[in-house]
């Protein structure tokens, strides 16, 4: 947590006084080196730092400085970018893979890193279970030569029932930058460039496009990209990227009598209208419509009659607020934790009675039961992240989840998830 | 193995933490738990009873009604009923008066609760059933996941700020405004790093802009998929935006006016979301924005800072924006590459499809309602485009056979929604309601098949299809699409 006290004794505020002073000496020779000197920059620091400016005027010109200060339209705002600053944020790849960083990685090493980080979503062989994008899958030899994938025709025969990823793939960059910034999905930016190159080699061999023994680079990038199946695929369609453009699709504005054909093609078959829950409860108590149930348990309705309605604006006074700030931690109830569970997103990787990513719920209330220090070692664990109890593949961490969360999740795992 | 968790543990558990106040909540909110109601005896009648209904006798039943459920003093016009136009849902008058007049209620003879006893205010109880939704199977994961906004519910322009429509490719974070950074680098005289404080200083614009995810109206391009407005459209909103222009910004750092076409906005989450924006785009009208309706952004719309880009579709709305490069080309990222690509039938995905065009739609009466009457209605919706302001909203009852023009409330702005309405008496005969909208280029709305024609079914994205809801003589409105 951030606090934003002041250090306690005058050692500590001059000593912090000292490393910006340091700080402020670094920054202008690095500008008087670049020959490229921000006075606005300057200047502020100048305000900013009495100490600094003393330093600084031994050394620069003043009345320079202030004439510029003058023309600058804000100032005060904003600072100049630290080149190492830039570095660490700068990471994207051009198509014409400007920023793509030098190194390289076989298709060996990729297929290492792609079990023991990728797999568990994408698939051992990029096919993906059913809850992941699958990666490979729906291009062909032929599709090399054009660069069009032909299962992605409308009238492609057979088609392929998913969009995989080397079906839609028209630029290497996308792909080397999807995995460098955004995978593994659960810890993204994990992967060094190295690594990344490895990977994306296995990929491209799991789609036949480069050998087994293919190592690639920031070198032979652009080889590989003259081979992608579906590198002529993508087009830029200028109607709907320009503003002024004029869309594909034309109607006019008929008033009366108008031609058109009123039957009814398509609609929501019986057993689809639950399928996004009772619509009565998605709609308004009041107005001109009601929503429509489309449950079945409304016959079930002989609740015992109270002697009085419950009057739901008379609360205990308490606001759901307080209460949550408060020490004491009432448990949760289960559709609570399996709510938490939800959002933060255990559900990808865990479930009651099925091994996903990481055990069962069922398997963890197995392993545990009757130990009574399990669950503050769980908490623990599920808060630090970890491997090496149920095998070679880490629980990300999940540091901003509060104590009451952690309990109440940790109670529901070894209930068996419910 | 597919993973799904149970409507009913898309629970409200965030805001309520003891047991005690769910079991309130749920008594208070669960049709069959309200103060434990029986079913409203309209649901139980009998074919004779309706027609008597229908046939205006309603005073007969009052009283058979009543001792059949055992109620007496309780409302009859409770709208926990299955509403079904044959059993009214409107109050049946018991001629000795109604009770919730005669009777009074305990906030009329009692306390209610001190100011501030909540911090934040929150919406009555009573507005429970309009929550944002996921829809079943849409999305793999809920980390990369879409929910969607109650349209249905919604009233005038502004989306309430905690009803906005989501979409995060990797979870969504509350970052520490304090160490959050803008930086704009690439082609700049002077590449520059904002804090939330440079950037609250700086002069701002507040403007009202409609958000479309490109993939709205996507489940809808083969069949009908979905039951309700909610899910046909509600990847959509609309609030008030406030923060610094663009323009400001890339003068402030000294953009090279010369070759600086494009810009790339970066995301600070795991997904560092990347779009690429034409500098004629970012120099018109885009900002940077910190607020939303009056208040900061909220966590899951970027909180501190996301970009606002009008007229164009959702993901360029870089949420938790970080970074802006300038350059002199398109960038085709991830997401302008593997994802967010139409698919037309020759196989070809279309790139950098990123203007909303006009587009409508109705939101009440709508599917998944039922109408409570025959009688008198205020047909009310919303329509928008991506290249300026709407100029004239129709509305057909007759599925498209003849139109009316409808009222447009104002204001009118570019790149927002405009409220249209219109009057309309419901007789009993089924109906087919559409909505057709023209923008101030002259551009309709076209109808699904002539989307279809030009562009297949398999696209995803950039469906705005004039919709129909289908108006069954019982009442009940179902989406449906027609040949
Ligand atoms: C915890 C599950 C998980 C793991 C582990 C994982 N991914 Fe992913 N991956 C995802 C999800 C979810 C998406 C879709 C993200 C989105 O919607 O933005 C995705 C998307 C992708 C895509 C783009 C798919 C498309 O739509 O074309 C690629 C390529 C990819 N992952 C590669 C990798 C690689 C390489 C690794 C290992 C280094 C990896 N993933 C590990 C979950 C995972
Ligand atoms: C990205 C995948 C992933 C996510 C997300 C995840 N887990 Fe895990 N979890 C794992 C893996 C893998 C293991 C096995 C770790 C090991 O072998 O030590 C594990 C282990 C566990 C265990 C048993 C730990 C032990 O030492 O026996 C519990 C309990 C658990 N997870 C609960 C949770 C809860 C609760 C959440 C959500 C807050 C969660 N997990 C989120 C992957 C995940």
């Amino acid at each position: 947590m951030c606090t934003s006290a002041r250090p306690a004794n005058l050692e500590d505020r001059l000593w912090n006084r000292k490393i910006r002073v340091q700080h402020d000496r670094f920054f202008l020779k690095w500008h008087a080196t670049r020959q490229c000197l921000s006075f606005r920059t300057l200047l502020h620091r100048l305000r900013s730092q009495p100490f600094a400016a003393a330093f600084l005027i031994t050394t620069f010109l003043f009345a320079n400085i202030h004439a510029t200060n003058a023309a600058e339209k804000f100032p005060g705002v904003g600072r100049t970018a630290i080149p190492a600053e830039i570095k660490a944020w700068d990471i994207d790849v051009r198509p014409d893979f400007k920023g793509l960083p030098a190194g390289s990685g076989s298709v060996q090493k990729g297929q290492k890193i792609w079990e023991s980080k990728c797999a568990s979503c994408h698939g051992t062989f990029g096919e993906s279970n059913e809850v992941f994008t699958p990666i490979t899958g729906g291009t062909t030899g032929l599709d090399a030569v054009s660069g069009r994938v032909a299962s992605l025709r409308g009238d492609a025969n057979p088609g392929y029932p998913q969009r995989t990823t080397l079906m839609k793939l028209s630029e290497m960059s996308a792909l080397w930058d999807y995995i460098n910034r955004a995978m593994p999905w659960d810890a993204p930016k994990s992967l060094a460039a190295d690594e990344v190159y490895a990977v994306t080699a296995y990929i491209l061999n799991l789609g036949d496009i480069v050998p087994a023994d293919f190592v690639l680079s920031d070198r032979n990038i652009a080889e590989v990209q003259a081979k992608l199946p579906n590198r002529n695929g993508t087009k830029l369609f200028l109607p709907l990227w320009d503003i002024n453009g004029r869309g594909d699709v034309v109607n006019f504005a008929c008033m009366k009598n108008c031609k058109v054909d009123v039957n009814i093609t398509s609609s929501l078959p019986d057993f689809a209208k639950n399928a996004h829950g009772n619509l009565a409860d998605q709609n308004r108590l009041v107005g001109a419509t009601r929503g429509v149930r489309t449950d079945s348990s409304t016959e079930a309705s002989d609740a015992p009659l109270p002697g009085k309605a419950r009057n739901p604006n008379a609360t205990s006074g308490k606001d759901s607020r307080e209460i949550s700030g408060t020490e004491s931690v009432a448990p949760l109830q289960a559709g609570q934790a399996a709510a938490l569970a939800k959002q933060y997103s255990c559900v990808v990787c865990h479930a009651a009675n099925a091994k996903l990513v990481g055990p069962s719920y069922n398997d963890i209330a197995a392993k545990y039961k009757g130990d009574a220090t399990a669950s503050d070692k769980l908490i623990a664990k599920i808060r630090s992240g970890g491997a090496g109890v149920w095998g070679a593949i880490r629980m990300p961490s999940h540091a901003t989840m509060s104590d009451a969360e952690l309990k109440a999740l940790v109670h529901w795992s070894l209930a068996g998830g419910n | 193995m597919r993973i799904d968790v149970p409507l009913e543990e898309r629970s409200l558990a965030n805001e309520v933490t003891d047991a005690d106040g769910i079991a309130a909540r749920n008594a208070a909110l669960s049709p069959m738990g309200l103060g434990r109601l029986r079913r409203a005896p309209e649901g139980f009648l009998n074919a004779s009873q309706i027609a008597d209904v229908q046939a205006g006798r309603r005073g007969l039943l009052r009283h058979a009604l009543l001792s059949a459920a055992g109620l007496t003093s309780l409302s009859l016009n409770s709208s926990f009923a299955r509403p079904s136009l044959d059993a009214k849902a409107v109050p049946t008058v018991d001629p000795r008066g109604d009770p919730n007049i005669l009777e009074m209620p305990e906030h009329t003879k009692s306390l209610g609760q001190p100011v501030a006893a909540r911090g934040y205010g929150m919406p009555s109880i009573w507005e429970n059933n309009l929550q944002r939704r996921e829809s079943p199977g849409l999305t793999r994961v809920g980390a990369a996941g879409v929910s969607f906004c109650p349209l249905q519910g919604l009233f005038g322009i502004i989306t309430p700020s905690g009803l906005h429509f989501e979409r995060h490719h990797h979870g969504w974070w509350d970052i520490d405004p304090r160490k959050h950074r803008f930086m704009i680098n690439g082609l700049v005289k002077n590449p520059k790093v904002y804090t939330m404080d440079d950037l609250m200083r700086l002069p701002s614009v507040s403007r009202i802009h409609f958000i479309e995810c490109g993939a709205n109206t996507g489940m809808e391009w083969g069949n009908v998929a979905v039951p309700t407005v909610q899910y046909t459209h509600g990847m959509l909103s609309c609030c008030e935006f406030t923060g610094v222009l663009l323009s400001t910004l890339l003068d402030d750092c000294g953009y090279d006016k010369m070759n600086g076409k494009y810009l790339l906005a970066e995301g600070a989450d795991g997904s560092g979301m990347t779009r690429t924006i034409s500098i004629d785009r970012a120099l018109d009208d885009c900002f940077v924005a910190y607020a939303m309706n009056g208040e900061m952004l909220r966590p899951e719309n970027g909180y501190p800072l996301r970009l606002v880009v009008p007229g164009v579709q959702g993901v360029s709305w870089v949420k938790w924006l970080r970074r802006i490069e300038v350059g002199d080309m398109p960038y085709a990222t991830k997401d302008e590459t593997l994802h967010y690509v139409d698919l037309m039938p020759d196989g070809i995905q279309r790139q950098y499809t990123s203007i909303q065009e006009c587009k409508s739609v109705i939101t009440s009466p709508s599917a998944g309602q039922m109408l409570l009457d025959r009688g008198y209605y205020n047909i009310t919706g919303l329509a928008w485009s991506g290249r300026g302001k709407v100029k004239r909203v129709d509305v057909s009852t007759d599925g498209g056979k003849n139109w009316r023009t409808a009222k447009l409330e104002t204001p009118i702005l570019s790149k927002c929604f405009t409220r249209f309405s219109i009057s309309w008496n419901f007789d009993g005969k089924p109906s087919l309601l559409q909505s057709r909208a023209i923008d101030a280029t002259g551009y309709v709305q076209p109808r699904l098949n002539q989307l279809r024609e030009v562009r297949g079914s398999r696209s995803i994205y950039h469906n705005n299809a004039i919709q129909t809801w289908r108006i069954a003589s019982d009442g009940e409105v179902s989406n449906v699409h027609l040949g």
